[in-house]
């Protein structure tokens, strides 16, 4: 168990493995180039489409992964799931590229269509022995981090060569699904 | 002035993250009941996180609103855990901490203005249910008393800090972090139903 300051000795209702619960749940999300490279196309593509969207898309991301990650932890199957991760960053790294610009309403489906399949990824995945509140809340910071990151990145939109950059963002999340649905097919 | 409300909410926020040793029930902190009170509330993450739902939604249905809770949430609070310290009970406590959670996000998340009456019902039954639960983990009075003047403390700066905002973007930030609030609360049921 870490050891930590002094101050915080007293604990109160905290089940064994909470100070490692935020770490582990933070670094769940980041620990794969599929999840990483989806999330932040989510962000760039937020950026590209502009407000509201640029907000809603990174909104709407975590709450259906969370839904996603309810439904693998309760053990519901869902079919395809290393297959769907792989079409999302393919499918998420085409619109960041064509600088699709679908209604807000399509976007948000897409984005949430897909978010199931990362969420119930990480639901199947989730170690026994953490406190489920502290990696609930670190998983969920982490995500938030990551679309973060994206619309950060999609502020260089602005500029006529930073949109051009981000189109080749796209493009290689795009590659980068073909090669993660290669390997979920093999 | 802004900005030290902001450190003060980032301090109590790592304060949540960051507990110390791994305990099952209530510990001394060796300074009293009543300082046992304060931290059992900054420490408890299951108590804390809809309290702050709480004050950010009051921030966001206006200064009135947060004024309410601020009055209402402490008193439902010692009131629900006089009710639990002759009692024995954390039936559902996961499942409706949980929905709790749910709730509130939802709402911070929908940024609704809702009415003064709305807000306050919401103030004392989150503060009825967490007193409650504060109570039968034998918190006792001064203990009670405790968590009441630190939720005065986390709602007055929440809130007004929420009050305070004026940038468009800020009150969407605000929101944002609701619907993280709406992630988390999903999750937390998942665990709790937890197949296997």
């Amino acid at each position: 168990m870490q050891r930590l300051p002094a101050l915080f000795l007293a604990a109160a209702h905290i089940q064994p493995g909470e100070a490692s619960g935020f770490l582990t749940g933070f670094l769940h999300p980041i620990s794969g180039l599929d999840h990483v490279l989806a999330m932040i196309a989510v962000g760039l593509w937020g950026a590209q489409l502009g407000p509201p969207a640029v907000w809603i898309l990174p909104i709407t991301f975590p709450m259906v992964m969370a839904l996603g990650g309810t439904l693998g932890l309760m053990g519901v199957a869902l079919p395809g799931v290393e297959v769907g991760i792989a079409i999302s960053a393919l499918v998420l790294g085409i619109l960041v590229l064509a600088e699709a610009r679908p209604p807000l309403a399509i976007a948000a489906v897409v984005v949430g269509f897909f978010a199931i399949f990362h969420g119930h990824a990480h639901g199947t995945e989730l170690p026994a022995g953490e406190s489920g509140l502290l990696y609930s809340v670190g998983f969920v910071v982490a995500t938030g981090c990551l679309h973060a990151v994206g619309i950060a990145l999609g502020l260089l939109n602005r500029w006529s060569s930073g949109r051009t950059a981000l189109r080749a963002a796209g493009a290689v999340v795009a590659l980068s699904g073909v090669a993660f649905l290669v390997r979920a097919l093999a | 002035m802004r900005a030290s409300v902001g450190a003060a909410l980032a301090a109590l926020f790592f304060t949540g993250l960051f507990p110390g040793e791994a305990r099952a029930h209530l510990v001394t902190t060796g300074l009293g009941p009543f300082y046992d009170g304060i931290s059992h509330f900054a420490l408890t993450l299951e108590d804390l996180l809809p309290v702050l739902a709480l004050a950010l939604l009051a921030g966001l249905s206006g200064p009135r609103s947060g004024r309410m809770v601020l009055f209402a949430l402490p008193v439902a609070w010692i009131s629900g855990g006089l009710l639990g310290l002759s009692r024995s009970s954390e039936l559902l406590m996961p499942v409706l901490t949980a929905s709790t959670l749910l709730v509130l996000g939802a709402l911070v998340a929908l940024d609704r203005k809702l009415p003064l009456g709305l807000v306050a019902g919401l103030a004392a039954a989150l503060g009825l249910f967490h007193g409650y639960l504060n109570g039968t983990a034998k918190l006792g009075a001064l203990g009670l008393s405790g968590v009441a003047v630190t939720l005065c403390v986390v709602v007055a700066l929440a809130a007004a800090f929420v009050v305070s905002l004026r940038a468009p973007w800020s009150r969407i930030a605000v929101r944002v972090a609701g619907s993280w609030l709406v992630a988390i609360s999903m999750l937390m049921l998942g665990w709790t139903f937890r197949a296997g």
